[in-house]
């Protein structure tokens, strides 16, 4: 599915990523954890295509991706959530729905001025599908509600509800329970493995709830400083003594 | 406010059966229920209830009685009106939607003037004149060869935005000027300028009196209906896909290429769009008057569009067809001040005289928007509505 071989991206001096190479099998859960500044959102800018690494290879479907421009990835089939809700604050819920089906319309600009035929057959056609993610993440209450007013745990599950709707075919989730209370984590603990079960769709996750991540993921990769340090299942790398000298620190440190 | 409605719409999919012979998927009127929409496209369309459609058939209806009601000078100040309406529409396609400030719209307008003054204008003139006159030819080239300008202007949205993107618009306005007030041999030279185009269509020629009345009835219809094409296109373009990827630049750029929005290609076609609305505003605006002079064609133009956007409502097409009757129908209100306040001259030799009045009032209705009502017209249109909607409760 997706294969990250030996990345390195540096910022002039900064090295965000250090040689950093996994691999996300079809319908795994794969997760990557790591201290802050361990440069896990970094791997998924370079995935995504916001970054463009000076070492190393993206595959994905089979594709080198690495630097390639985000709109043309998210074409193929890779969708993402992000650390910071990055809605579009403007629009509803539906429209913000509607606008990750973007890649999935054919008709053109001036289609769009007449909205007749085509244009409107794949808007109806869109809305439903829209619909169905409405029903999917319980969103029934907000559809209407420009994003902006809503609750920060909604916002996140209609990010979570935006991916959803480019129909990806792997999924990065950018910590979908940061700043979450215990209710909402647990939702949204539940919407990920319904992704899973119900849509079969492959998911990177990154995220500093611990429980979460040991509980969800099929393997995980630990970073720290952009390398990594144990990669496996989550048992494997909790147990890891680099692992948790990264977190807590090491003997050369506590002195 | 929406919460009946949307839970109704919830029930879209499946809601009641359809009545025999209604195909299931168009959805059936429930009696007694206006409100409640039993498919997706009645919940999408655009007058999508029973008092939209009342208001705005009693609108359009009011516009058409208009020109045998009112005065043959107040009929040509609301088809110039109209006429700006195309163009506010079209920079708040740029500006509103999309978020790419533009000072640049009185160049496009130049463009859409002057190809559509050359296609149409007399061949043996003192100026260029190709001599069709038919507005079925020079309405569209005026409106392409100022999207052109617009696709070439639109590389640098890509590089630059906000402040430093008004900046270089208003560089083209500057650059613009200076080559129209040049170029005698197209634009007459300042000073002097030359006959706008001619509207003609299908053998009807709008600017003299004809079948559908005199000269100001005939051009006021005719603006009133290409007024209610443009706007329509505009409300369709911004409930498209292209209008949900223009928001989604405004209010998210990466996150709006993360999902698939190709950057480059949408602030272009925003750029394209908002000029071919320009190029036929322009071409159109002069008509009425029929003389036109290449020093029009400046910042505060532009100035005037940007101000009917911001008052009018930012984003939105009935705000800017609201701001740009306003800001037109203004200088018109001035006038009346030397009457009122004595200490104001008509005389544009004698300070304080209404034109710097005029000015001044841009200014500070802009102000005066931003900081109190920054959804502009539209927004207080709302806020009334809510209003009756709710009352006589306050929420």
């Amino acid at each position: 599915m997706l294969a990250v071989e030996d990345v390195h991206l540096r910022f002039d001096g900064v090295t965000a990523i250090d040689g950093v190479s996994f691999e996300v099998g079809p319908a795994e859960l794969f997760a990557v954890i790591g201290p802050n500044g361990a440069g896990k959102t970094s791997v998924f800018n370079v995935i995504s295509g916001v970054y463009r690494p000076q070492r190393g290879r993206v595959r994905f479907l089979g594709e080198d991706i690495a630097g390639r421009r985000p709109h043309r990835i998210a074409a193929m089939g890779l969708a993402r959530t992000f650390q910071n809700v990055e809605l579009f604050h403007n629009l509803t819920v539906l429209d913000n729905l509607m606008l990750g089906r973007h890649c999935h319309f054919r008709y053109g600009a001036l289609a769009a001025l007449a909205w007749l035929g085509r244009a409107r057959r794949e808007e109806l056609a869109a809305r439903a599908r829209a619909e169905d993610i409405v029903d999917f993440l319980e969103l029934e209450a907000w559809r209407r509600h420009p994003v902006r007013l809503l609750p920060y745990g909604i916002q996140k599950r209609v990010e979570l509800g935006r991916a959803l709707a480019m129909e990806p075919r792997l999924l990065l989730l950018d910590e979908p329970v940061a700043g979450m209370n215990l209710e909402e984590t647990e939702d949204m603990a539940r919407f990920v493995l319904d992704v899973r079960d119900e849509l079969g769709v492959p998911m990177v996750l990154v995220d500093h709830d611990m429980g979460l991540v040991m509980d969800l993921a099929d393997r995980v990769l630990a970073l720290d400083f952009g390398r990594p340090v144990a990669c496996g299942t989550p048992e494997r790398v909790q147990g890891d003594p680099e692992v948790i000298r990264a977190y807590l620190g090491g003997e050369e440190d506590r002195s | 406010m929406t919460g009946p409605r949307t839970a109704e719409a919830a029930t879209g999919s499946q809601g009641p059966r359809p009545a025999p012979g209604v195909p299931a998927r168009r959805g059936k009127r429930v009696r007694r229920r206006p409100l409640l929409h039993t498919s997706y496209g009645q919940d999408m369309a655009l007058l999508d209830t029973p008092a939209k459609r009342r208001w705005t058939l009693a609108l359009l209806a009011v516009a058409l009685l208009l020109p045998y009601v009112l005065v043959d000078e107040m009929l040509s100040l609301l088809a110039t009106a109209y006429v700006a309406a195309i163009g506010a529409v079209g920079l708040n396609i740029v500006t509103g939607y999309a978020g790419q400030v533009s000072l640049g719209h009185a160049f496009f307008l130049a463009i859409g003037a002057y190809t559509a003054a050359a296609i149409s204008g007399d061949p043996d003139g003192r100026v260029i004149g190709l001599g069709v006159t038919s507005m079925l030819v020079w309405l569209p080239a005026a409106g392409l060869a100022a999207a052109l300008a617009g696709l070439l202007v639109a590389p640098l949205a890509v590089r630059l935005r906000g402040l430093y993107l008004a900046v270089v618009t208003l560089g083209l306005v500057f650059l613009g000027e200076h080559v129209f007030k040049e170029w005698d041999h197209l634009t007459g030279g300042p000073g002097v300028g030359r006959p706008a185009a001619v509207p003609e269509l299908f053998g009807v020629r709008f600017d003299q009196a004809g079948p559908l009345g005199s000269r100001e009835q005939q051009l006021y219809l005719l603006m009133l209906v290409l007024l209610a094409v443009f706007a329509l296109g505009a409300r369709n373009l911004a409930r498209s896909r292209v209008g949900r990827a223009f928001a989604a630049v405004r209010d998210r750029d990466i996150a709006a290429a993360v999902m698939g929005v190709d950057l480059a290609r949408y602030k272009a076609l925003a750029f394209a769009i908002s000029s071919f609305y320009a190029g036929c505003a322009g071409a159109l605006l002069y008509t009425v008057a029929g003389f036109f002079d290449p020093g029009s064609f400046n910042l505060l133009l532009s100035v005037q569009f940007i101000a009917m956007v911001l008052i009018g409502g930012v984003a939105t097409v009935s705000g800017a067809i609201a701001g740009a009757l306003f800001i037109t129908l203004l200088p018109r209100l001035t006038r009346e001040l030397p009457a009122l306040a004595p200490f104001i001259s008509g005389d544009i030799t004698r300070t304080p005289n209404v034109f710097q009045v005029e000015t001044v009032l841009y200014g500070l209705l802009i102000i005066v928007f931003l900081v109190f009502e920054p959804r502009g017209l539209f927004g207080i249109w709302v806020r009334i509505r809510n209003y009756w909607k709710s009352w006589p409760f306050s929420y």
